[in-house]
Formats: structure tokens, C-alpha cells, sequence
């Protein structure tokens, strides 16, 4: 099953609208509570990001039995040092995207946490790129901590 | 805590009209930093905050929040109240303090989440 939704840069009323309809259809397809919360919660802060930093982009995701794939591919700026966006507490977002409640560095390092694999590539001046995977059936909790 | 009683021991005003009437509260976390309120895992929680904008409900909704409180005095506009209705979310506006009101809320038996 495949699906995709256009994000559109710095228009923060309309953030999170597309993780809100994935969040939607993955309880539609039964799939279990503590994955669908992990998954949109990475999902919104990938959302909010393209929002807040890139001109204009694209959620992909793709489902099957086995797992999870979602990418968020942006036209933007790009991201200069990928290590150093990972590291939480480092940020660039604007004193808009803080008054929102978000910009505190702590978007990427959470994404981490709620996915099983999380790819990073970037372009400075092009855009981003950000591919994550949630496997299904593991059994257990699906929480990493 | 069920809603009425947290409304009540806040002073507050019941906004929205989500689900939550029957629905017992846990715990609660105090924040105006929604990347922290993102970091939860816990279930059954009441979000306080001073942050009234769509983003806050849109927060929520991602992590499966059924109840706000706005403190400080803190509006809720007519497009909150809508997105929180579409999510089953109830808004509680509060004109007190975030540190009060979450200590009249502590004092009252609801957990902290740390």
C-alpha cells in the first residue's frame, strides 16, 4: 500500500495535516497502538521540519507486511553537518518555528528514538531527504530507549 | 482524576466537548515545549501548557493526549476547538499560573510523569 502527501514550507497552520491522515490509516489497518503512536510521532516532527526549514515537500509511505517505510523528501535548504543536526539541543529554526513550541533541537534526536532505521541525506541549497522504517510484527514493545 | 474533578480543582472552563467525560487521568506534564511533550510514552495523560495554537492540539492528537489545560488565561480559538473535536480532545481554560495549576493538581493525586 502505497501513499503520498504534499507539504507546503512555512505554512504552520497546515502542519501535521498529513501525519494526522497516516495516523488515520494505520489504525484503519489495524496496526498496533504503541507502533501507529511511535510511528506518528516521528512522522510530525519530520513534518513539522519541512515546515519549518524547506520551501515545499513530499511524504511517501509505503506498507506492507513487514514494515513501515516513510520518506520525506524537501526542497530546502539543505542540512549543512547531518552529525551535528543529530546532536540534541543544536537547532537553526526561526524564533516563528519556537513560538510554535518546536525548535529546541529536539526533533531529529526524537525521531531516533521512535524508528527502527533513520537515513539522513542532504544537499545544501537542494533540499533534504529523510527515510525511516518501522518494522511490524517484532513481538513485544516496539519501544527503543 | 476524571475531567470534572481536574476542572474543578483548577477553577477551570471546559472548552471543547471531546470524549473524556468518563475517562480517568493518570498523570499530567507541564510544558510549553511540544518537541518535550513528544518524547511521552505515557498513556491516560493531561497536557498543561501555556501554548494556545494549532500546533499544540496537532501535538496532542500525535500523542494520544485526550486533555489540555490552558494556563495563564489563555484563549482557545474557534479552529482549536474544531481540530480538537475532530481528535476527541477536551481544551480546559485556567487563569492560573502553570506552577499553580500544576500543583493543585499534584496536591489532588494526579502523577507526575518523571
Amino acid at each position: 500500500m502505497y501513499f503520498e502527501y504534499e507539504i507546503e514550507g512555512g505554512n504552520f497552520s497546515k502542519a501535521g495535516t498529513a501525519s494526522s491522515e497516516v495516523k488515520k490509516k494505520l489504525r484503519q489497518l489495524n496496526v498496533d497502538l504503541k507502533i501507529v503512536k511511535c510511528v506518528v510521532v516521528a512522522l510530525y516532527e519530520a513534518e513539522v521540519n519541512v515546515v519549518a526549514h524547506a520551501y515545499r515537500g513530499k511524504m511517501k509511505i509505503e506498507i506492507d507486511e513487514e514494515k513501515i517505510l516513510l520518506i520525506l523528501e524537501d526542497e530546502g535548504p539543505g542540512i549543512p553537518d547531518i552529525d551535528r543536526a543529530m546532536e540534541e539541543g543544536y537547532s537553526t529554526a526561526s524564533a516563528a518555528v519556537r513560538e510554535m513550541g518546536f525548535g529546541a533541537g529536539m526533533g531529529l534526536p526524537n525521531i531516533k528514538k521512535n524508528v527502527d532505521r533513520l537515513n539522513i541525506s542532504s544537499e545544501v541549497g537542494k533540499g533534504t531527504r529523510v527515510e525511516m522504517i518501522t518494522y511490524l510484527n517484532k513481538g513485544g514493545t516496539h519501544e527503543k530507549s | 482524576m476524571k475531567l470534572q474533578e481536574i476542572v474543578e480543582t483548577i477553577d477551570g472552563r471546559v472548552i471543547s466537548n471531546g470524549n473524556c467525560r468518563d475517562k480517568v487521568f493518570e498523570a499530567a506534564f507541564a510544558s510549553d515545549l511540544m518537541s518535550d511533550v513528544l518524547t511521552l510514552k505515557n498513556d491516560d495523560l493531561v497536557l498543561i501548557t501555556g501554548l494556545a495554537t494549532l500546533q499544540t492540539i496537532r501535538t496532542a492528537e500525535m500523542a494520544d493526549i485526550n486533555c489540555i489545560i490552558f494556563v495563564r488565561n489563555k484563549k482557545v480559538s474557534p479552529e482549536m476547538v474544531q481540530l480538537a473535536a475532530e481528535s476527541g480532545i477536551d481544551l480546559i481554560e485556567c487563569r492560573y499560573s502553570m506552577f499553580r495549576t500544576s500543583g493543585l493538581l499534584f496536591q489532588s493525586g494526579l502523577n507526575p510523569v518523571y
